[in-house]
């Protein structure tokens, strides 16, 4: 494995990180998450209806490991907002009980909202492709 | 293999004056669920909260514990 290669995958991830206003590096995709850690984060993002940026961790494992080096995290999923580790699924979770989440991510925070969850899924869609191209 | 009695002390030994409840989350010696008191969590955020936790295991985090969920409290 090169250095030059680990690093294009690092600088990706910051710059995905910088990028996007809200990104949720996990196992699989919002529609097919592949751990129920992920699963449940997405479903917490999706009932807030909040537009998120995903990435998969899972096709590469240095993905996950640069990952880590740069927000000193050591789980996925990991959430970002405006730059910042906002935390794993259980602190996620904490907060959109609390409402904080809602209030973190700028979006009106009644949880209770009971429509359909998944086309916030359609908003990932761009972001995804693009990091996953450039991660390689 | 890890149990919940090693990552309960473990938890402790490392983060003065914790209180740890550690469960088996799905019986299967890898999924671990902790709930931790600590005064060292006062005027921290969550995420460094976690994190104090999270040191304590480093690398086996991921690895022999494969999830380790965490609820973290400062003593009221």
């Amino acid at each position: 494995m090169s250095d030059t290669e680990q690093n294009q995958i690092h600088e990706a991830i910051a710059q995905a990180i910088s990028e996007h206003d809200t990104i949720l590096f996990m196992k699989g995709t919002p529609d097919a998450p592949a751990c129920g850690f992920s699963a449940r984060t997405v479903a917490a993002l999706q009932a807030l209806q909040a537009p998120f940026a995903a990435v998969d961790v899972l096709p590469d494992p240095r993905i996950r490991e640069e990952l880590s080096t740069i927000s000193q995290w050591p789980t996925i999923p990991q959430l970002f907002v405006k730059g910042e580790l906002v935390g794993g699924c259980d602190i996620v979770m904490e907060m959109y009980e609390s409402g904080e989440l809602a209030q973190t991510l700028g979006v009106e925070g009644d949880g209770a909202d009971d429509q359909e969850l998944g086309d916030e899924a359609q908003a990932v869609a761009p972001g995804l492709t693009q990091i996953e191209n450039r991660l390689g | 293999m890890p149990n919940v009695e090693e990552i309960k002390q473990r938890i402790e030994a490392a983060i003065p004056g914790a209180r740890a409840e550690v469960e088996d989350w799905t019986g299967g010696g890898d999924h671990f669920k902790a709930t931790v008191t600590a005064a060292a969590f006062a005027g921290r955020s969550r995420i460094e909260q976690h994190r104090l936790v999270y040191d304590v295991f480093g690398e086996e985090i991921g690895g022999p514990i494969h999830a380790l969920s965490l609820k973290t409290l400062s003593p009221g």
